[in-house]
């Protein structure tokens, strides 16, 4: 028994994707800034790779650059916002408590060199309101990134409305869409998005490769320093087949974006509904202005690094916010923004589903889950606290 | 290579002296929810042998595991050999922990001798008080964040 439930953290690869990727390891491997014939095929399958993309996101081909992934697709768009900014005086930046850390220690570099940034609170339920953003714009905002959705809770942002805002008021909107892409729909000309960021292991692509696009006149500043690449803006031989991966696992995502979304929020209510009859358990983030894949829970009394442990066991491979999982003291920065104690958010738990879950599978691990939280429970002196009365539960 | 060794696993999955004894000679609890550990430990002694001892912990796999290799060091031990365990003696019998997890085996000698003080509290035995560092010291609580 093997159920894998941490689709956040990378998903497994398409068989489209790894047959569209095998031939550009095998017999067009050349180098596509070459000129001989190979080369040129190498060159014409990258041209066309960029075509599909932008067609998917709504954009045009030269308004994308493919990255290693999503964290450098989030930097490039933030540093290049903030050079743009500060030629004009503008130094501020807004965006959220919980972004991907990707975005958040992007921002704490652009501090120490004298930017002022703004986080947003990101309410109880994980979801911010565009009238927040409205309120934080300054003269001296040079850029607002708010991801599409949430990493660790699931939620959805709205980032049409966002978007909107920023364009009447003249400030570059970056999204990272690195866990919405190819699972919710995505225009960026519809939804007012200047930049955006995306990872096709995410969506059922390889890792390392993703891709930024900037609206056309949105001038990128380079990160690295070497060839004439992606027009000058990312040096380095492109990932040919990790390219062509990221457009075939792209285009079959968002071809069957509504079936997916529509099995996948099913079995994501069935599990929620199950685990919510765990006492003192509470869902994290909004219930339904979620993913359809994301479900994240605390429990009263247990720690989540011995609960991955146990549920690994059982064969369910899932995630937690503990900090014991991540190798520092503080758990996560997700969890704490919503509100939730150190406490609690030690003993999270995210499960994150693909289509290719079954109700045999989420049944199954309902069934673990409860089973763990009792046994782990019953030799916690943090439970028995609580059970005697001698400490009262945090969550009721 | 796996983040825990085999011996750890072990304890993790079939821990060894767990749960609770009722009018223990002395029951010792350190550590706080809110950096993710606390462990409880509870001793029953006779003639200055520790005859049992159990515990209770919420932590991670590798502080329940301490615990638990522990509880196994020190039972039927006399009380000078328990308090003479250390860390360094939980670590290495459990074939090693990751260097962020060694805060696990300090809590477990740490819950020992703060449930050996309360014994030696309850009979009015006398003892160096320097032998007994306060939970302050280890700086586990308030060491860095190495994200």
């Amino acid at each position: 028994m093997q159920i894998y439930l941490d689709n956040a953290a990378t998903t497994k690869m398409s068989k489209t994707a790894i047959e569209a990727m095998l031939p550009y390891m095998d017999g067009i491997y050349a180098n596509p800034s070459s000129l001989h014939l190979l080369g040129q095929q190498a060159n014409e399958a990258l041209f066309h790779a960029r075509e599909k993309i932008a067609g998917l996101l709504g954009c045009d081909a030269g308004e994308i650059t493919f990255t290693s992934g999503g964290s450098e697709a989030d930097n490039q768009a933030i540093v290049s916002a903030a050079r743009i900014g500060e030629k004009q005086n503008k130094k501020h930046i807004i965006s959220t408590a919980f972004e991907h850390h990707a975005v958040l220690h992007t921002l704490e570099r652009l501090e120490r060199e004298g930017f002022e940034v703004t986080l947003l609170d990101v309410n109880e339920n994980g979801v911010i309101h565009p009238r927040q953003v409205a309120e934080a714009i300054r003269p001296d905002t040079c850029l607002v990134t708010v991801m599409y959705a949430n990493n660790e809770i699931g939620t959805v942002e709205p980032i049409a409305e966002i978007g909107q805002i920023c364009r009447e008021k003249g400030v570059l909107f970056h999204t990272d869409a690195v866990q919405a892409a190819g699972h919710l729909k995505i225009d960026v000309k519809e939804q007012n998005i200047d930049m955006l960021s995306l990872s096709a292991h995410k969506f059922h692509g390889p890792k390392g490769v993703g891709a930024l696009y900037a609206r056309k006149g949105i001038r990128l500043t380079s990160l690295m320093e070497g060839g004439a690449q992606e027009r000058g803006k990312r040096a380095g031989t492109e990932n040919i087949p990790g390219i062509i991966g990221l457009a075939a696992a792209f285009e079959e995502a968002c071809e069957n974006i509504d079936r997916n979304a529509e099995k996948t929020t099913y079995l994501r209510d069935m599990l929620i509904a199950g685990i919510s009859e765990i006492p003192h358990s509470i869902l994290n983030g909004d219930a339904k202005k979620r993913l359809p894949g994301n479900v994240n829970f605390c429990f009263e009394g247990i720690e989540g690094e011995s609960l991955l442990l146990c549920l690994s066991d059982k064969g369910v491979y899932g995630s937690s916010g503990s900090a014991c999982t991540s190798g520092s003291l503080d758990p996560s920065h997700v969890l704490l923004a919503i509100g939730r104690t150190h406490d609690i958010a030690h003993g999270s738990l995210r499960l994150t589903l693909s289509e290719e879950n079954t109700e045999e599978e989420i049944k199954y691990t309902i069934a673990a889950v409860k089973e763990i939280v009792a046994y782990l429970r019953g030799f916690s002196p943090v439970w028995r606290d609580c059970v005697s009365g001698k400490k009262d539960f945090i969550i009721k | 290579m796996a983040l825990y060794s085999e011996k750890v696993m072990d304890h993790f999955r079939n821990p060894r002296n767990v749960g609770v004894i009722e009018n223990a000679d002395g029951i010792g609890e350190v550590g706080n929810a809110k950096c993710g550990d606390i462990m409880k430990i509870y001793l029953k002694i006779d003639n200055d042998i520790i005859t049992d001892v159990k515990f209770e912990t919420f932590g991670c796999g590798s502080a329940i595991a301490s615990s638990s290799m522990a509880t196994e060091l020190i039972k039927g031990k006399p009380v000078c050999e328990a308090l003479a365990l250390t860390n360094k003696a939980v670590a290495e019998a459990l074939d090693g922990l990751p260097a962020h997890k060694l805060h696990c085996s300090v809590l477990a000698e740490e819950a020992i001798k703060a449930a050996l003080k309360d014994y030696y509290d309850k009979n009015n035995i006398a003892y160096d008080a320097a032998i007994f560092p306060d939970c302050a010291s280890c700086g586990h609580c308030s060491s860095e964040n190495d994200g």
